[in-house]
């Protein structure tokens, strides 16, 4: 689910190369036709570059974000809601197979990047690295975080990396589930006992700030911001998914009675521009930087799961396998 | 000192914190190879290719693209290819086919002959 909080590269660390500039043309024509890129395709260095750390972040996003809602699996209240938070974990764990497959076409192979997840190399969506201390913290995170995660996906689902696309659109019509079942847990306790709205209420406060986060800081429009834009691997700026974040959601809390920690937040009906209290950025840096409440055993989990797992995987390897660069 | 969680799972780990300067914990060929995955969603569809997963085997594939591309919805059958198995066409020779559109003699569309026919039948009924 979770493209969003993707941090961007230092502009240092993309500078392209020159370019053979009649190639060059010749895909930014292509582009603008609005078709699609396709993995054995020319393309300049830096977009290559810049997808595989896009797709790739967005990979981990999604199996480290199995890790806070998959703990309330054994102790969600009821079958039914058991079910749904199995199938939903489940999904976003294909998720990440769909996009490490598609990351795989621009030619980082899978073990790679899980090895730089784990080394703390590449990041993950920032939110992640908070714990989900109640059964509310479920809803806060099916409803709102898979929403915010809509904003960004479909977004992407109209840029120019074909693989990336078709991943996103088999994605996206999963995320509607998660939705709707985070929006159903939601909507029961927030209508159920004074206990129930209560510890929704402060999973909301713990939340806030994070999903404030979620979209990252507002874009300097640099040029490598505008060459991104034109090559179709960012679709829109943070503050403009912020904002469809903010329009599509906030009324949906605010129509049960529920209250957002910002005294400050409002929709300008003259300009359709909601306000908000800048959230501090300062602690969003820290956490990237591995300082959050949860990075640590976000990232020892993982370790363990691969370390742990490479017996069965060793015992199936057949000698002969051989490997090839996926299609698409 | 193994992490402490909130996640009675977790603990039950005793996973240690990764150490900087963390060496690769994947090899190459670790996670295996990759396969194609072809679904059709009702017997006499066509099976269309839907993704990928990766597999030590074509059995253990056809079982990942089970979870992977079936496990909701409508599903008839599957298939799965070794990725290494397929010969790709190279998109620069896109270029060959350009002019396949425009071959009208291929298509029925080409063939109109409504005008010859009633200038006939115009021109019997002057006699
Ligand atoms: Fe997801
Ligand atoms: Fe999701």
């Amino acid at each position: 689910m979770y493209g969003g909080g993707y941090v961007p590269a230092g502009a240092e660390e993309l500078k392209a190369p020159a370019e053979n500039p009649e190639l060059l043309a010749q895909f930014e024509e292509r582009i603008a036709r609005g078709e699609k890129i396709e993995p054995r395709d020319w393309m300049p260095a830096a977009y290559r570059k810049q997808l595989i750390r896009m797709i790739e972040q967005h990979a981990h996003s999604e199996i480290i974000g199995a890790l806070p809602e998959g703990t309330w699996i054994t102790r969600a209240p009821g079958f039914r809601r058991k079910l749904a938070l199995m199938a939903k974990v489940q999904d976003e764990v294909g998720h990440a197979q769909l996009l490490y497959s598609a990351a795989e076409t621009l030619g980082k192979s899978r073990e790679d990047m899980l090895n730089d997840l784990i080394n703390g190399k590449s990041k993950y969506s920032n939110v992640f690295n908070y714990p989900a201390e109640t059964w509310a913290d479920v809803a806060v995170i099916g409803f709102l975080i898979d929403a915010a995660a809509i904003v960004n996906q479909v977004a992407n689902s109209k840029g120019s990396y074909g693989p990336y696309c078709r991943a996103l659109e088999r994605i996206c019509y999963e995320e509607s589930f998660h939705l709707k079942q985070g929006h159903s847990v939601f909507v029961w306790l927030a209508t159920g006992t004074s206990m129930q709205r209560e510890m929704l209420q402060s999973a909301l406060n713990r939340w806030w700030e994070p999903i404030m986060h979620f979209f990252g800081p507002s874009d300097t429009m640099s040029q490598h911001t505008e060459t991104l834009m034109r090559w179709k691997v960012k679709m829109a700026s943070n503050d403009v998914m912020r904002q469809q974040f903010l329009n599509m959601y906030v009324p949906k809390i605010w129509e049960l009675g529920l209250s957002l920690p910002d005294p400050a937040l409002r929709k300008d009906e003259s300009t359709g521009q909601w306000l908000f209290t800048e959230p501090n950025w300062d602690t969003f840096f820290q956490v990237i930087n591995g300082n959050g409440p949860c990075n640590r055993e976000r990232l020892a989990v993982r370790k363990v799961a691969e370390e742990r797992g490479a017996w069965v995987r060793a015992a199936l390897r057949r000698a002969d396998a051989r490997y090839a660069t996926p299609l698409a | 000192m193994p992490i402490l969680s909130l996640d009675p799972r977790v603990n039950r780990l005793q996973a240690e914190e990764v150490p900087a300067h963390q060496p690769p914990v994947l090899i190459p060929g670790d996670h295996w190879p990759s396969y194609q995955v072809f679904h059709q969603r009702r017997r006499g569809e066509k099976h269309s290719s839907v993704g990928i997963v990766h597999a030590p085997s074509l059995e253990i594939a056809m079982a990942m693209a089970k979870e992977q591309f079936a496990r909701r919805g409508e599903t008839s059958n599957l298939w799965v290819v070794c990725t290494a198995d397929v010969l790709e066409m190279d998109y620069a020779d896109e270029e060959v086919f350009r002019t396949t559109p425009s071959k009208s003699y291929r298509d029925p569309a080409g063939y109109k002959v409504n005008d010859k026919i009633e200038a006939y039948k115009a021109r019997q009924s002057n006699l």
